[in-house]
């Protein structure tokens, strides 16, 4: 029953998305402003009904209804009930239905909160992703429906969920990318919102920072969470593999970035807005790709959902239509957003540009080195593509990016003097170098690109305090006083530069000072990793709710006081016979101990993978605080202002009213 | 607002548009099948005991004649699945060496007196060593070899008669071999 | 680090891939890395519980004992398996696109940076008037 209700709520929600598609589109065109009103609760309709359809299948999960083809597939009965939740996204069908349903959400929060915007603009906007979400809806109502049922047959107990894939991480890491790459939507409405109705307001960057803001935090957040998920669920210790699925969600992150600096120059000086829409809908596109990238069967990966090429043309399908029309929209209507204003060579103007060109030169190299295998079998040629190609791009373009981040930051718009600006940096300069030298040598010798590394992560840093301490103190209130003048978009841009810096850090530590041992252990035995030592005490056995356990105890100490211990486990699930390997993480902020349990050998011997990983942690911390950086920086007050439109005056400056 | 279109709005449609057709063409393909990298290469030198007798085998075993190299186990269903029409190529009088990868040779012997022996001869190769050098990465696999001893291609999967039909009699048929007749 | 004190009551734990030197197992973990599981779904031999990638980590580990060149070794697996193996792609007139394709935008993209500013600093000037 409730799988035939959460089928017809899908048919609703279409219903609702191709009507608001279309009807209050034409009543902007025709200027009956009745029609236009339809738009928001339209949207809010859509809404529900993918809710509704949402809770069906969550409940077919609770009642472990195994009729359903996609329940059947992805959880079982001896699965807790958590999991049993969230495997509402653990495959193909149901992850769209999430995706639908943010989408959804996405649409009815842009009616909601663009009270200030011309309904017109509204309308257009939530048409596009009204149209938008027809694609996906169909998508899933005629090639991958979660709610199909495989009557008159049915498997007693269902196939349980990937092992993988049963584990906290999985409940908010899909959940937290698809807010982002669904999020970019908005922007992309917004762009082609823009182009449709062949005027930008000067207001139009200020609507749609936001909502690209938001989005992009979320994408952070997504992106961080799956490293880390894939550190301790994979067993082997790594934490970011180039695997195309991993690509898929870096080029929407990294034209996003992109994105969201160009919004800065559109929003202050209403320049760049081609460009800025452009690269909006470079961005969604991104995302879409990378939706055809994990469900096609196009490219090889661990990650893949699904291996079908008749959904992946539906997608690419899908893809050509909205990013080609978006496109061809964009070439014939671009000229019409050309700006006004100049800016000399030496001007935060000049260094974001710089920032988008690297940014979108990173995000070039990712989609080649990705895409290139399908263009060698073009060619007939079988090459594989991993670390080492993509860090010959990546290490320079983000040291590049570092180091115009900082003269950037410091410069002011339109222009600036160049022998203040070198003073400043000059004055940071030295205490960088030196803090960068002992900082690279502490662990042990580094090569001269991780000690560049370190020295411009503490140039940022440092440049960012310093910055802000002058501007508290030219408020002539006191530090605290001039301090609490400068508003969240201030803050937020701090936080996020700095939380790159950390990043940067980690990586650089990590990935230069890493020790490794593969190591044949048997209870008794004991092995030096650095300056500890792990002692393997026992092994045991137990048996968990879904799966069969032997577990290995370890006793870690360094110098002779005792450290941690240490439980890694080889978990055999009942229902699939896979088995997983769950290591043991000893979390500290400088440092991770991590312990793994490889093959088991003759006797009672294990193969054992001892890992000594200095300041892993400091990669997603960095991530995190990028994330949250751009969530502070989207409440500042100018967007909560009353203000519905602006104005460009006579230099190109905004002024809005 | 300047009138006049910048052709450089064009660009990003073009540049989309190849990479739409990139996209498609590869629909339907399957990434994960490999070439031989040992395509026209000499089988590589070996010295491995025969699983049937005493004897031990060398890469000499390997010319002389077209024959098929094909690579099994005991563990590999695929290879159970394959073995009926192995032993139908055998009838017909196509030589088949046989490769016993990564096996134990008591099980070995029980499964080929069990379901028949298509092999002429069988190469032990317990630790899987030769595998590395003929390029195997799993089982079965098959490769036609030339009287001179040369690889000439290699099948991955099972071997049947559609395979057969496809890849192996074509190559023969140009070779002037009728398939399945031993010179 | 075999532990050779015969009064310490807990055996040393013995590395599964032996090597007589750091170095050596610096670039057993680097070669592993870089090559690929001929038959998973794409992970290197280094992150591979499978068959194959085994006994590849089993021969690597051979040949750095036995004094081969990291090159000799990649070599050895990319004529056997092709150049799908190395997840170092080669650098031949196919490939070079890979490179050069990135590379050419950065160098147009700094070009079209260069002809904006100068428009733009040009309006500036204008603009200042």
């Amino acid at each position: 029953m409730a799988a035939e209700l959460g089928h017809l709520s899908l048919w609703v929600a279409i219903a609702a998305a191709l009507v608001l598609a279309v009807f209050p589109l034409i009543g902007v065109y025709r200027r009956v402003e009745s029609w236009q009103r339809y738009a928001r609760p339209l949207a809010w309709l859509q809404w529900l009904a993918l809710t509704v359809a949402m809770c069906c299948l969550g409940y077919s999960f609770y009642i472990n209804d195994f009729t359903v083809t996609y329940v059947a597939n992805h959880s079982n009965s001896q699965l807790p009930l958590g999991y049993r939740l969230s495997a509402i996204w653990g495959g193909h069908e149901g992850s769209l239905l999430l995706w639908g349903w943010m989408l959804g959400g996405w649409t009815a929060l842009v009616g909601l909160f663009s009270r200030k915007v011309p309904l017109p603009m509204v309308v257009r906007v939530l048409s596009v992703m009204g149209m938008i979400a027809v694609g996906f809806h169909a998508f899933m109502l005629f090639t991958s429906n979660p709610f199909d049922r495989s009557l008159p047959w049915f498997p007693i107990d269902g196939a349980d969920l990937n092992p993988l894939l049963q584990d906290p991480g999985l409940i908010i890491h899909p959940p937290m990318l698809y807010m982002g790459y669904v999020g970019f939507s908005v922007a992309f409405a917004f762009a082609v919102a823009g182009l449709l109705a062949g005027d930008l307001d000067p207001a139009w960057a200020r609507w749609a920072r936001p909502w690209t803001t938001v989005a992009w935090s979320f994408l952070t957040v997504g992106i961080a969470l799956g490293s880390w998920w894939a550190y301790y669920e994979l067993g082997w210790g790594g934490w970011w593999f180039w695997d195309p699925v991993e690509n898929a969600s870096l080029l929407p992150w990294l034209a996003g970035t992109a994105l969201i600096h160009s919004l800065a120059v559109s929003e202050k000086r209403n320049l760049f807005r081609a460009w800025t829409v452009l690269l909006a809908i470079v961005t969604f596109s991104m995302s879409l790709l990378g939706t055809f990238l994990v469900r096609s069967g196009v490219l090889t990966s661990v990650h893949a959902f699904a291996n079908d090429p008749s959904r992946g043309a539906f997608i690419l399908g899908f893809l050509v239509v909205v990013a080609g029309g978006a496109l061809t929209l964009f070439a014939l209507r671009a000229g019409r957003l050309k700006g006004k204003g100049g800016f000399k060579p030496v001007s935060r103007e000049a260094f974001l540009l710089g920032n988008n060109l690297l940014l979108l030169t990173a995000t070039f190299a990712v989609l080649m080195g990705t895409l290139y295998p399908l263009l060698g079998e073009a060619l007939d040629i079988k090459v594989s593509i991993r670390a080492a190609y993509f860090n010959s791009f990546f290490v320079p373009l983000t040291l590049l990016l570092m180091a115009i981040l900082v003269p950037g930051m410091l410069s002011n718009w339109k222009r600036q003097d160049g022998s203040p600006l070198l003073r400043r940096m000059l004055m940071l300069a030295p205490a960088a170098l030196i803090g960068g030298f002992l900082g690279a040598r502490l662990p042990g010798d580094t090569p001269w690109v991780g000690t560049l590394a370190i020295i411009l992560a503490l140039f940022l840093v440092f440049a960012h305090v310093d910055d802000l301490v002058r501007r508290s103190l030219a408020y002539n209130r006191g530090f605290l006083g001039g301090f609490r003048k400068l508003g969240r978009g201030y803050y937020g841009m701090v936080l996020a530069h700095c939380g790159l810096a950390v990043l940067v850090a980690g990586v650089t530590v990590v990935s230069f000072h890493e020790v490794e041992r593969d190591v044949r252990m048997a209870p008794g035995d004991v092995a030096e990793v650095g300056a500890y030592r792990f002692e393997f005490d026992t092994l045991s056995e137990y048996a968990g709710p879904n799966f069969d356990a032997r577990r290995g105890h370890f006793l870690v100490s360094r110098d002779g006081d005792a450290v941690a211990e240490m439980n890694p486990e080889k978990r055999t699930y009942r229902a699939s016979g896979q088995v997983m390997t769950e290591a043991a993480i000893n979390a500290g902020l400088m440092r991770d101990l991590y312990v793994a349990l490889g093959e088991p050998l003759a006797g009672d011997a294990w193969a054992v993978r001892i890992y000594h990983k200095p300041m892993i942690r400091w990669i997603w911390l960095g991530a995190l605080i990028m994330a949250l950086g751009g969530a502070l920086a989207l409440t500042d007050a100018r967007y909560r202002k009353r203000m519905a439109r602006g104005k460009a005056d006579a230099d190109g400056e905004v002024v809005y009213e | 607002m300047s009138k006049g279109t910048n052709p450089w709005v064009f660009l990003p449609l073009a540049a989309f548009v190849a990479l739409a057709v990139l996209l498609a063409s590869g629909l339907g393909r399957n990434p994960e099948e490999l070439p031989s990298a040992l395509a026209g290469k000499p089988v590589p030198e070996f010295s491995r005991p025969s699983l049937l007798n005493d004897r031990t085998l060398t890469e000499e075993l390997l010319t002389g004649r077209w024959q098929l190299l094909n690579v099994w186990g005991t563990w590999c269903p695929t290879c159970y699945i394959e073995h009926p029409y192995l032993l139908e190529l055998a009838r017909d009088g196509v030589p088949i060496i046989g490769l016993d990868y990564k096996d134990e040779d008591a099980k070995a012997r029980d499964y080929l007196a069990e379901y028949g022996n298509p092999f002429r001869e069988v190469i032990v190769d317990a630790d899987g060593q030769l595998g590395l050098d003929l390029g195997v990465y799993g089982a079965p696999e098959t490769f036609l070899i030339n009287p001179r001893g040369e690889i000439v291609l290699r099948h991955v999967g099972e071997l049947n008669q559609r395979v057969w039909d496809e890849k192996f009699a074509p190559v023969l048929q140009q070779a002037g071999e009728a398939p399945g007749v031993t010179p | 680090m075999l532990l050779a004190l015969t009064a310490v009551p807990a055996w040393a734990a013995i590395d599964i891939y032996q090597f007589d030197s750091d170095a050596q197992q610096d670039r057993f973990h680097r070669l592993t890395e870089e090559l690929r599981c001929p038959k998973c779904q794409n992970q290197s031999i280094a992150d591979s519980d499978a068959e194959i990638s085994q006994d590849m980590r089993e021969r690597v580990a051979r040949m750095i004992r036995e004094g081969h060149s990291d090159e000799e070794i990649v070599t050895f697996f990319v004529d056997r398996y092709g150049d799908f193996v190395s997840y170092r792609p080669p650098f031949n007139p196919r490939t070079a696109i890979l490179w050069v394709g990135p590379l050419t935008l950065l160098l147009l993209g700094g070009v079209g940076i260069v002809v904006l500013v100068r428009r733009a600093s040009r309006e500036a000037e204008e603009d200042e008037q």
